[in-house]
Protein backbone atom coordinates (compact mmCIF):
# COMPACT_ATOMS: atom_id res chain seq x y z
CA UNK A 1 0.00 0.00 0.00
CA UNK A 2 1.66 3.32 -1.12
CA UNK A 3 1.45 6.41 1.01
CA UNK A 4 1.49 9.69 -0.50
CA UNK A 5 1.59 13.32 1.03
CA UNK A 6 1.04 16.36 -0.97
CA UNK A 7 1.59 19.96 0.82
CA UNK A 8 1.30 18.38 3.86
CA UNK A 9 1.40 21.98 6.49
CA UNK A 10 0.67 21.72 10.51
CA UNK A 11 1.28 24.72 12.57
CA UNK A 12 1.29 25.16 16.61
CA UNK A 13 0.53 28.24 17.16
CA UNK A 14 3.04 30.61 15.72
CA UNK A 15 5.74 27.86 14.68
CA UNK A 16 5.33 25.63 12.16
CA UNK A 17 6.19 22.25 12.58
CA UNK A 18 5.60 21.34 9.14
CA UNK A 19 6.18 23.30 6.04
CA UNK A 20 5.02 22.44 2.68
CA UNK A 21 6.14 18.91 2.54
CA UNK A 22 5.49 16.23 -0.11
CA UNK A 23 6.81 12.93 -0.47
CA UNK A 24 5.93 9.59 -1.36
CA UNK A 25 6.42 6.01 0.06
CA UNK A 26 6.50 3.17 -2.02
CA UNK A 27 4.95 -0.61 -1.33
CA UNK A 28 8.34 -2.54 -0.40
CA UNK A 29 10.09 0.37 0.71
CA UNK A 30 11.74 1.25 4.31
CA UNK A 31 11.83 5.49 4.41
CA UNK A 32 14.28 6.56 7.12
CA UNK A 33 13.03 9.81 8.49
CA UNK A 34 15.72 11.90 10.09
CA UNK A 35 16.10 15.41 11.66
CA UNK A 36 17.12 17.33 14.58
CA UNK A 37 14.82 16.97 17.52
CA UNK A 38 11.67 19.37 16.89
CA UNK A 39 12.04 19.27 13.12
CA UNK A 40 8.58 17.99 12.60
CA UNK A 41 9.18 13.69 12.41
CA UNK A 42 6.90 13.10 15.05
CA UNK A 43 4.13 15.81 14.08
CA UNK A 44 4.41 13.84 10.12
CA UNK A 45 4.28 10.31 11.44
CA UNK A 46 1.21 11.30 13.96
CA UNK A 47 -0.69 13.09 11.08
CA UNK A 48 0.03 9.83 8.88
CA UNK A 49 -1.50 7.40 11.20
CA UNK A 50 -4.51 9.84 12.22
CA UNK A 51 -3.74 11.03 15.43
CA UNK A 52 -3.85 14.57 14.64
CA UNK A 53 -5.65 16.06 12.25
CA UNK A 54 -4.50 18.17 8.87
CA UNK A 55 -4.71 21.46 8.67
CA UNK A 56 -3.45 21.75 4.94
CA UNK A 57 -2.46 19.28 2.12
CA UNK A 58 -3.54 16.13 1.70
CA UNK A 59 -2.04 12.62 2.87
CA UNK A 60 -3.48 9.82 0.40
CA UNK A 61 -2.48 6.06 2.00
CA UNK A 62 -3.69 3.21 -0.90
CA UNK A 63 -5.23 6.13 -2.97
CA UNK A 64 -7.66 7.39 -0.38
CA UNK A 65 -7.91 9.98 1.28
CA UNK A 66 -6.89 10.15 5.03
CA UNK A 67 -9.30 12.86 5.59
CA UNK A 68 -12.11 10.86 3.76
CA UNK A 69 -14.71 9.60 6.52
CA UNK A 70 -15.27 6.05 4.87
CA UNK A 71 -11.88 5.48 4.53
CA UNK A 72 -11.13 2.59 7.42
CA UNK A 73 -6.88 3.78 6.44
CA UNK A 74 -6.18 3.16 10.85
CA UNK A 75 -6.84 -0.73 9.81
CA UNK A 76 -3.87 -1.35 7.50
CA UNK A 77 -1.64 0.78 9.79
CA UNK A 78 0.62 -0.40 12.37
CA UNK A 79 2.32 2.18 15.19
CA UNK A 80 4.35 2.69 17.16
CA UNK A 81 4.70 5.99 19.05
CA UNK A 82 7.71 7.89 20.06
CA UNK A 83 8.15 6.96 24.19
CA UNK A 84 6.50 3.61 23.59
CA UNK A 85 3.17 3.97 25.68
CA UNK A 86 1.48 1.02 26.61
CA UNK A 87 -0.66 0.06 29.69
CA UNK A 88 1.48 -0.81 32.43
CA UNK A 89 -1.24 -2.45 34.74
CA UNK A 90 -2.02 -4.96 31.64
CA UNK A 91 -0.41 -8.34 31.09
CA UNK A 92 1.37 -9.19 28.00
CA UNK A 93 -0.38 -11.03 26.22
CA UNK A 94 -4.00 -9.43 27.30
CA UNK A 95 -2.71 -6.18 25.65
CA UNK A 96 -1.81 -8.04 22.64
CA UNK A 97 -5.47 -9.62 22.41
CA UNK A 98 -6.96 -6.04 22.94
CA UNK A 99 -5.28 -4.75 20.23
CA UNK A 100 -6.15 -7.58 17.94
CA UNK A 101 -9.60 -7.52 18.85
CA UNK A 102 -9.81 -3.25 18.08
CA UNK A 103 -8.35 -3.66 14.78
CA UNK A 104 -10.43 -6.42 13.79
CA UNK A 105 -8.43 -9.63 13.87
CA UNK A 106 -10.84 -12.41 13.45
CA UNK A 107 -11.92 -13.73 16.98
CA UNK A 108 -10.62 -17.30 16.37
CA UNK A 109 -7.00 -15.77 14.45
CA UNK A 110 -6.33 -13.69 17.63
CA UNK A 111 -4.91 -16.34 19.21
CA UNK A 112 -2.61 -17.53 16.14
CA UNK A 113 -1.21 -14.23 15.72
CA UNK A 114 -0.50 -13.61 19.60
CA UNK A 115 1.52 -16.34 18.70
CA UNK A 116 3.35 -15.78 15.90
CA UNK A 117 3.87 -11.88 17.50
CA UNK A 118 5.63 -13.38 20.82
CA UNK A 119 7.90 -15.92 18.45
CA UNK A 120 8.38 -13.32 16.26
CA UNK A 121 9.33 -10.63 18.92
CA UNK A 122 10.91 -13.22 21.70
CA UNK A 123 8.52 -12.39 24.36
CA UNK A 124 7.84 -16.05 24.91
CA UNK A 125 9.44 -16.15 28.58
CA UNK A 126 7.58 -12.69 29.47
CA UNK A 127 4.71 -13.26 27.85
CA UNK A 128 2.75 -13.58 31.35
CA UNK A 129 3.76 -10.90 33.10
CA UNK A 130 2.59 -7.56 33.32
CA UNK A 131 3.85 -5.43 30.89
CA UNK A 132 5.20 -2.50 33.88
CA UNK A 133 7.13 -5.55 35.19
CA UNK A 134 9.50 -5.60 32.35
CA UNK A 135 12.65 -3.71 31.10
CA UNK A 136 12.71 -1.06 28.51
CA UNK A 137 13.73 -3.60 25.63
CA UNK A 138 11.10 -5.33 26.23
CA UNK A 139 8.41 -3.26 26.02
CA UNK A 140 10.04 -1.99 22.94
CA UNK A 141 9.38 -5.68 21.63
CA UNK A 142 5.55 -5.71 23.08
CA UNK A 143 5.17 -2.06 21.80
CA UNK A 144 6.35 -3.77 18.21
CA UNK A 145 4.39 -6.85 18.57
CA UNK A 146 1.05 -4.22 19.19
CA UNK A 147 1.78 -2.58 15.97
CA UNK A 148 1.88 -5.86 13.32
CA UNK A 149 -0.56 -7.86 15.35
CA UNK A 150 -3.13 -6.92 12.82
CA UNK A 151 -0.41 -7.81 9.77
CA UNK A 152 -0.85 -4.48 8.42
CA UNK A 153 0.68 -3.36 5.06
CA UNK A 154 2.08 -0.02 6.78
CA UNK A 155 4.51 0.23 9.73
CA UNK A 156 5.07 3.16 10.68
CA UNK A 157 7.76 3.38 13.56
CA UNK A 158 8.82 6.08 15.55
CA UNK A 159 12.70 5.42 16.96
CA UNK A 160 11.83 1.64 17.25
CA UNK A 161 15.00 0.65 18.73
CA UNK A 162 15.66 3.01 21.77
CA UNK A 163 16.29 1.20 24.67
CA UNK A 164 17.26 -2.09 22.84
CA UNK A 165 20.75 -3.61 23.33
CA UNK A 166 23.37 -4.08 20.72
CA UNK A 167 22.16 -7.90 19.60
CA UNK A 168 18.45 -7.10 20.02
CA UNK A 169 19.38 -4.18 17.85
CA UNK A 170 20.71 -6.34 15.05
CA UNK A 171 17.18 -8.32 15.21
CA UNK A 172 15.09 -5.69 15.20
CA UNK A 173 16.85 -3.96 12.16
CA UNK A 174 16.54 -7.47 10.58
CA UNK A 175 12.87 -7.50 11.20
CA UNK A 176 12.20 -4.76 9.79
CA UNK A 177 14.43 -5.43 6.70
CA UNK A 178 12.71 -8.42 6.02
CA UNK A 179 9.12 -6.60 6.48
CA UNK A 180 10.23 -3.86 4.37
CA UNK A 181 10.47 -6.37 0.90
CA UNK A 182 6.25 -6.71 1.27
CA UNK A 183 5.21 -3.91 3.55
CA UNK A 184 5.38 0.33 3.27
CA UNK A 185 7.88 1.01 6.55
CA UNK A 186 8.73 4.22 7.57
CA UNK A 187 11.20 4.78 10.44
CA UNK A 188 12.39 8.00 12.00
CA UNK A 189 15.39 7.72 14.09
CA UNK A 190 18.55 9.27 15.54
CA UNK A 191 20.92 6.78 15.13
CA UNK A 192 22.44 7.08 11.52
CA UNK A 193 24.21 4.11 10.74
CA UNK A 194 20.66 2.42 11.51
CA UNK A 195 19.11 4.51 8.30
CA UNK A 196 22.22 2.74 6.36
CA UNK A 197 21.67 -0.76 7.54
CA UNK A 198 17.61 -0.64 7.15
CA UNK A 199 16.33 2.07 4.85
CA UNK A 200 16.02 2.09 1.31
CA UNK A 201 15.71 5.83 1.33
CA UNK A 202 16.52 8.78 3.29
CA UNK A 203 14.47 11.96 4.03
CA UNK A 204 15.81 14.28 5.90
CA UNK A 205 13.83 17.03 7.44
CA UNK A 206 14.63 20.04 9.37
CA UNK A 207 12.18 23.12 10.75
CA UNK A 208 9.38 21.54 8.72
CA UNK A 209 10.83 21.28 5.50
CA UNK A 210 12.50 18.65 3.43
CA UNK A 211 16.04 19.23 3.09
CA UNK A 212 17.05 16.21 1.23
CA UNK A 213 15.55 13.10 -0.11
CA UNK A 214 16.66 10.13 -1.48
CA UNK A 215 18.97 6.88 -1.08
CA UNK A 216 22.12 6.77 0.61
CA UNK A 217 24.22 6.65 -2.39
CA UNK A 218 22.78 9.47 -4.35
CA UNK A 219 23.23 11.56 -0.75
CA UNK A 220 26.85 10.89 -0.66
CA UNK A 221 27.15 12.04 -4.51
CA UNK A 222 25.16 14.70 -4.32
CA UNK A 223 26.75 15.95 -0.87
CA UNK A 224 30.58 14.92 -2.02
CA UNK A 225 31.32 16.82 -6.02
CA UNK A 226 35.24 15.89 -5.99
CA UNK A 227 36.79 12.51 -5.34
CA UNK A 228 38.94 12.15 -2.39
CA UNK A 229 41.63 8.78 -2.19
CA UNK A 230 43.42 7.85 0.75
CA UNK A 231 46.97 6.66 -0.64
CA UNK A 232 50.19 4.64 0.89
CA UNK A 233 53.03 4.56 -0.94
CA UNK A 234 56.20 2.72 0.53
CA UNK A 235 59.69 2.80 -0.93
CA UNK A 236 59.77 6.41 -1.27
CA UNK A 237 60.24 10.12 0.52
CA UNK A 238 57.29 11.92 1.52
CA UNK A 239 58.25 15.15 -0.01
CA UNK A 240 59.55 13.60 -3.87
CA UNK A 241 55.35 11.87 -3.18
CA UNK A 242 53.73 15.27 -2.57
CA UNK A 243 55.87 16.53 -6.01
CA UNK A 244 55.23 14.24 -8.15
CA UNK A 245 51.16 13.83 -6.90
CA UNK A 246 50.56 17.39 -7.51
CA UNK A 247 52.41 17.34 -10.85
CA UNK A 248 49.39 14.88 -12.12
CA UNK A 249 46.81 16.91 -14.40
CA UNK A 250 43.76 15.05 -12.40
CA UNK A 251 45.13 15.96 -8.76
CA UNK A 252 43.75 19.48 -7.28
CA UNK A 253 45.39 19.14 -3.59
CA UNK A 254 47.90 16.28 -1.99
CA UNK A 255 47.34 16.39 1.65
CA UNK A 256 49.63 14.75 3.96
CA UNK A 257 48.13 12.80 6.98
CA UNK A 258 50.54 10.73 8.45
CA UNK A 259 53.91 12.15 6.55
CA UNK A 260 56.31 9.28 8.76
CA UNK A 261 54.30 6.42 7.25
CA UNK A 262 53.49 8.16 3.71
CA UNK A 263 50.22 8.41 3.66
CA UNK A 264 48.06 11.00 2.22
CA UNK A 265 44.91 12.30 0.68
CA UNK A 266 44.93 13.36 -2.49
CA UNK A 267 41.40 15.18 -3.83
CA UNK A 268 40.65 15.21 -7.60
CA UNK A 269 39.89 18.05 -10.19
CA UNK A 270 36.12 18.02 -10.36
CA UNK A 271 34.65 14.91 -12.17
CA UNK A 272 38.02 13.14 -12.50
CA UNK A 273 39.31 10.46 -11.03
CA UNK A 274 43.25 10.10 -10.48
CA UNK A 275 43.00 6.40 -9.38
CA UNK A 276 44.77 5.24 -12.73
CA UNK A 277 47.10 8.31 -12.93
CA UNK A 278 48.49 7.46 -9.87
CA UNK A 279 48.98 3.81 -10.21
CA UNK A 280 51.19 4.78 -13.11
CA UNK A 281 53.00 6.94 -10.96
CA UNK A 282 53.88 4.59 -8.94
CA UNK A 283 54.71 1.61 -11.67
CA UNK A 284 56.68 4.45 -13.29
CA UNK A 285 58.85 5.37 -10.16
CA UNK A 286 58.98 1.99 -9.29
CA UNK A 287 57.33 2.67 -5.79
CA UNK A 288 54.63 0.39 -3.93
CA UNK A 289 51.06 1.44 -3.61
CA UNK A 290 49.89 -0.39 -0.69
CA UNK A 291 46.37 1.51 0.18
CA UNK A 292 43.99 3.22 -2.28
CA UNK A 293 40.79 3.69 -0.68
CA UNK A 294 38.39 6.12 -1.92
CA UNK A 295 36.59 7.91 0.75
CA UNK A 296 32.95 8.47 1.19
CA UNK A 297 31.47 11.89 2.80
CA UNK A 298 30.08 10.58 5.99
CA UNK A 299 26.37 10.12 6.48
CA UNK A 300 27.02 11.95 9.48
CA UNK A 301 28.36 15.38 7.98
CA UNK A 302 25.53 14.83 5.65
CA UNK A 303 22.81 15.60 8.19
CA UNK A 304 25.21 17.87 9.81
CA UNK A 305 25.54 19.94 6.81
CA UNK A 306 21.79 19.91 5.71
CA UNK A 307 20.91 20.56 9.55
CA UNK A 308 22.95 22.88 11.31
CA UNK A 309 22.53 26.75 9.74
CA UNK B 1 -20.10 -2.03 19.35
CA UNK B 2 -17.76 -5.07 19.29
CA UNK B 3 -15.10 -2.31 19.23
CA UNK B 4 -16.81 -0.04 22.40
CA UNK B 5 -17.46 -3.95 24.14
CA UNK B 6 -13.74 -4.81 24.31
CA UNK B 7 -12.60 -1.23 25.40
CA UNK B 8 -15.77 -1.43 28.22
CA UNK B 9 -14.51 -4.93 29.36
CA UNK B 10 -10.52 -3.41 29.52
CA UNK B 11 -11.99 -0.74 31.90
CA UNK B 12 -13.35 -3.08 33.69
CA UNK B 13 -10.57 -6.08 34.18
CA UNK B 14 -8.03 -3.17 35.33
CA UNK B 15 -10.43 -1.38 37.59
CA UNK B 16 -10.82 -5.58 39.18
CA UNK B 17 -6.64 -5.29 38.58
CA UNK B 18 -5.69 -2.34 40.24
CA UNK B 19 -7.78 -2.74 43.47
CA UNK B 20 -9.92 0.56 42.55
CA UNK B 21 -12.57 -1.44 41.89
CA UNK B 22 -12.29 -3.51 45.39
CA UNK B 23 -11.95 -0.07 47.73
CA UNK B 24 -14.99 1.31 45.67
CA UNK B 25 -17.34 -1.48 46.29
CA UNK B 26 -16.26 -1.80 49.90
CA UNK B 27 -16.44 1.82 50.45
CA UNK B 28 -19.71 2.39 48.57
CA UNK B 29 -21.42 -0.84 50.58
CA UNK B 30 -19.79 0.16 53.38
CA UNK B 31 -21.27 3.57 53.36
CA UNK B 32 -24.58 3.27 52.50
CA UNK B 33 -24.77 0.43 54.37
CA UNK B 34 -23.70 1.96 57.64
CA UNK B 35 -26.77 4.63 56.88
CA UNK B 36 -29.23 2.40 55.68
CA UNK B 37 -29.24 0.20 58.58
CA UNK B 38 -27.28 1.61 61.57
CA UNK B 39 -26.94 5.28 61.88
CA UNK B 40 -29.22 8.91 61.91
CA UNK B 41 -32.68 8.43 59.93
CA UNK B 42 -32.18 4.56 59.57
CA UNK B 43 -34.24 2.29 57.87
CA UNK B 44 -36.11 0.99 61.45
CA UNK B 45 -37.30 5.06 62.01
CA UNK B 46 -39.79 4.73 58.70
CA UNK B 47 -41.44 1.58 60.37
CA UNK B 48 -42.69 1.16 56.62
CA UNK B 49 -40.62 -1.82 54.17
CA UNK B 50 -39.09 0.33 51.59
CA UNK B 51 -35.57 0.79 50.93
CA UNK B 52 -36.31 4.89 50.47
CA UNK B 53 -33.84 5.57 52.63
CA UNK B 54 -31.06 3.35 51.21
CA UNK B 55 -32.26 5.29 47.77
CA UNK B 56 -31.55 8.19 49.42
CA UNK B 57 -27.98 7.24 50.83
CA UNK B 58 -26.85 5.72 47.73
CA UNK B 59 -27.49 8.86 45.61
CA UNK B 60 -25.03 10.81 48.17
CA UNK B 61 -22.36 7.86 47.79
CA UNK B 62 -22.98 7.68 44.01
CA UNK B 63 -22.09 11.05 43.98
CA UNK B 64 -18.93 10.86 45.24
CA UNK B 65 -17.77 7.72 44.25
CA UNK B 66 -18.52 8.26 40.81
CA UNK B 67 -16.28 10.61 39.73
CA UNK B 68 -13.61 8.62 41.13
CA UNK B 69 -14.36 5.66 39.23
CA UNK B 70 -14.42 8.27 36.05
CA UNK B 71 -11.20 10.50 37.14
CA UNK B 72 -8.74 8.33 35.45
CA UNK B 73 -10.49 7.27 32.13
CA UNK B 74 -9.19 9.96 29.94
CA UNK B 75 -6.90 11.87 31.80
CA UNK B 76 -4.41 9.12 32.58
CA UNK B 77 -4.08 7.69 28.94
CA UNK B 78 -3.60 11.37 28.08
CA UNK B 79 -0.93 11.83 30.30
CA UNK B 80 0.91 8.32 29.79
CA UNK B 81 0.16 8.86 26.09
CA UNK B 82 -1.61 5.57 25.79
CA UNK B 83 -4.27 7.64 24.25
CA UNK B 84 -2.54 8.09 20.96
CA UNK B 85 -1.90 4.80 20.36
CA UNK B 86 -5.43 3.84 21.54
CA UNK B 87 -7.10 6.40 19.20
CA UNK B 88 -4.30 5.29 16.11
CA UNK B 89 -5.86 1.66 16.07
CA UNK B 90 -9.09 1.60 13.82
CA UNK B 91 -10.97 3.24 16.47
CA UNK B 92 -13.32 6.26 16.56
CA UNK B 93 -13.36 8.85 19.33
CA UNK B 94 -16.71 8.01 20.03
CA UNK B 95 -15.98 4.69 20.12
CA UNK B 96 -13.34 5.47 23.04
CA UNK B 97 -15.53 7.56 25.31
CA UNK B 98 -18.92 4.71 24.78
CA UNK B 99 -16.11 1.98 25.95
CA UNK B 100 -14.90 4.09 29.31
CA UNK B 101 -18.68 5.19 29.58
CA UNK B 102 -19.80 1.47 29.53
CA UNK B 103 -16.80 0.80 31.46
CA UNK B 104 -17.53 2.22 34.28
CA UNK B 105 -21.38 1.66 34.43
CA UNK B 106 -20.62 -1.87 34.66
CA UNK B 107 -18.86 -0.97 37.61
CA UNK B 108 -21.54 0.55 39.11
CA UNK B 109 -24.06 -1.96 38.35
CA UNK B 110 -22.14 -4.42 39.88
CA UNK B 111 -22.03 -2.14 43.25
CA UNK B 112 -25.51 -1.74 43.09
CA UNK B 113 -26.08 -5.46 42.49
CA UNK B 114 -24.26 -6.16 45.67
CA UNK B 115 -26.91 -4.41 47.73
CA UNK B 116 -29.65 -6.76 46.67
CA UNK B 117 -29.71 -8.52 49.72
CA UNK B 118 -31.01 -5.27 51.10
CA UNK B 119 -33.85 -5.72 49.40
CA UNK B 120 -34.23 -9.63 50.08
CA UNK B 121 -34.01 -8.25 53.85
CA UNK B 122 -36.77 -6.07 53.52
CA UNK B 123 -39.20 -8.11 51.92
CA UNK B 124 -38.64 -10.44 54.67
CA UNK B 125 -39.62 -8.12 57.04
CA UNK B 126 -42.56 -6.54 55.90
CA UNK B 127 -44.52 -6.37 52.81
CA UNK B 128 -42.25 -4.45 50.07
CA UNK B 129 -43.56 -2.65 47.19
CA UNK B 130 -41.95 -4.07 44.27
CA UNK B 131 -42.59 -1.98 41.77
CA UNK B 132 -41.26 1.11 44.46
CA UNK B 133 -38.34 -0.73 44.40
CA UNK B 134 -37.33 -1.27 40.65
CA UNK B 135 -38.10 2.71 39.91
CA UNK B 136 -35.43 3.33 43.02
CA UNK B 137 -32.62 1.36 41.25
CA UNK B 138 -33.71 2.34 37.78
CA UNK B 139 -33.41 5.79 39.59
CA UNK B 140 -29.88 5.26 41.04
CA UNK B 141 -28.97 3.88 37.20
CA UNK B 142 -30.23 6.98 36.18
CA UNK B 143 -28.20 9.29 38.33
CA UNK B 144 -24.72 7.06 37.46
CA UNK B 145 -24.90 7.80 33.82
CA UNK B 146 -25.53 11.04 34.49
CA UNK B 147 -22.24 11.15 36.85
CA UNK B 148 -20.27 8.73 34.34
CA UNK B 149 -21.14 11.01 31.66
CA UNK B 150 -19.94 14.35 33.39
CA UNK B 151 -17.11 12.47 34.92
CA UNK B 152 -15.80 11.40 31.69
CA UNK B 153 -16.08 14.70 30.33
CA UNK B 154 -14.09 15.99 33.34
CA UNK B 155 -11.41 13.28 33.14
CA UNK B 156 -11.24 14.56 29.05
CA UNK B 157 -10.45 17.87 29.35
CA UNK B 158 -7.07 17.18 31.29
CA UNK B 159 -3.71 15.17 32.20
CA UNK B 160 -4.49 15.82 36.26
CA UNK B 161 -6.61 12.80 38.26
CA UNK B 162 -7.30 15.09 40.69
CA UNK B 163 -7.83 17.86 38.72
CA UNK B 164 -10.31 15.63 36.60
CA UNK B 165 -12.25 14.43 40.27
CA UNK B 166 -12.57 18.08 41.79
CA UNK B 167 -13.99 18.85 38.67
CA UNK B 168 -16.63 16.25 38.01
CA UNK B 169 -17.70 16.52 41.52
CA UNK B 170 -18.00 20.00 41.13
CA UNK B 171 -20.16 20.30 38.11
CA UNK B 172 -22.24 17.49 39.68
CA UNK B 173 -22.67 19.61 42.68
CA UNK B 174 -24.71 21.84 40.86
CA UNK B 175 -26.72 19.08 39.90
CA UNK B 176 -27.20 17.34 42.81
CA UNK B 177 -27.85 20.55 45.27
CA UNK B 178 -26.80 23.78 44.32
CA UNK B 179 -29.58 23.89 41.73
CA UNK B 180 -32.16 22.60 44.31
CA UNK B 181 -31.18 25.55 46.77
CA UNK B 182 -31.16 28.29 43.84
CA UNK B 183 -34.59 26.77 43.21
CA UNK B 184 -35.81 27.65 46.38
CA UNK B 185 -34.42 31.10 46.50
CA UNK B 186 -36.00 32.21 43.23
CA UNK B 187 -39.58 32.76 42.05
CA UNK B 188 -41.00 33.02 38.40
CA UNK B 189 -39.33 31.46 35.38
CA UNK B 190 -35.87 31.40 36.79
CA UNK B 191 -36.68 29.34 39.42
CA UNK B 192 -38.48 26.81 37.40
CA UNK B 193 -35.80 26.71 35.28
CA UNK B 194 -33.77 25.83 38.53
CA UNK B 195 -36.01 23.19 39.40
CA UNK B 196 -36.38 21.88 36.24
CA UNK B 197 -31.99 21.53 36.38
CA UNK B 198 -32.45 20.53 39.95
CA UNK B 199 -31.53 16.52 39.37
CA UNK B 200 -32.49 15.84 43.19
CA UNK B 201 -36.17 16.39 42.50
CA UNK B 202 -35.97 14.36 39.13
CA UNK B 203 -34.53 11.21 41.11
CA UNK B 204 -36.96 11.85 44.21
CA UNK B 205 -40.04 11.02 41.85
CA UNK B 206 -38.69 8.27 40.60
CA UNK B 207 -37.51 6.48 43.61
CA UNK B 208 -41.34 7.49 44.99
CA UNK B 209 -42.22 5.30 41.93
CA UNK B 210 -43.46 7.75 39.72
CA UNK B 211 -42.06 6.72 36.52
CA UNK B 212 -42.19 10.40 34.16
CA UNK B 213 -40.93 10.36 30.73
CA UNK B 214 -39.75 14.03 31.82
CA UNK B 215 -37.10 12.55 34.32
CA UNK B 216 -36.46 10.12 31.70
CA UNK B 217 -35.49 12.91 29.02
CA UNK B 218 -33.52 14.96 31.70
CA UNK B 219 -31.29 11.86 33.09
CA UNK B 220 -30.28 11.04 29.36
CA UNK B 221 -30.07 14.40 27.95
CA UNK B 222 -27.59 15.67 30.44
CA UNK B 223 -25.89 11.99 29.56
CA UNK B 224 -25.75 12.50 25.85
CA UNK B 225 -24.23 16.35 26.22
CA UNK B 226 -21.70 15.68 28.84
CA UNK B 227 -20.45 12.37 26.48
CA UNK B 228 -20.90 14.70 23.45
CA UNK B 229 -18.45 17.17 25.05
CA UNK B 230 -16.12 14.22 26.15
CA UNK B 231 -16.11 13.57 22.69
CA UNK B 232 -15.60 16.83 21.12
CA UNK B 233 -12.96 17.90 23.90
CA UNK B 234 -10.88 14.44 22.43
CA UNK B 235 -11.56 15.88 19.01
CA UNK B 236 -9.93 19.23 19.69
CA UNK B 237 -6.47 17.39 19.04
CA UNK B 238 -7.07 17.68 15.48
CA UNK B 239 -6.92 21.76 15.66
CA UNK B 240 -4.43 22.91 18.20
Amino acid sequence: MDIQIEKLTKTYGPQRAVNNISFDVKTGEVLGFLGPNGAGKSTTMKMITGYIGIEEGDIRIGGKSVTDPESNFKQHIGYLPENNPLYLDMPVIDYLAFCASLQGVEKTKINSRIREMIGLCGLNREKHKKIGELSKGYRQRVGLAQAMIHNPEILVLDEPTTGLDPNQIIEIRKLIRDLGKEKTVILSTHILPEVEATCDRILIINRGEIVANGTPETLRKQAQDNEVLRVRIEDAEAGKIIKSLNALDTVQDVDPIQREENVFEVQSVAQQSSKRNIFNLCVEKKWVLTELTPLETKLEDIFRNLTVN
Amino acid sequence: MNIIWTIAKRELATFFDSLIAYIILVLFLGFSGFFTWLYGNDIFLVGQANLRVFFNIASWSLFFFIPAITMKMLAEERKTGTLELLLTKSVSDREVILGKFLGSILLVCIALAATLPYVITVSNIGNLDNGGTICGYLGLLLLSITYTAIGIFASSITTNQIVAFMTALLISLFFQIIFGVLAQNFTGSLGQIFDTLDLQSHFESISRGVLDSKDLVYFLSITVLGLYLGEWSLSKRHIS
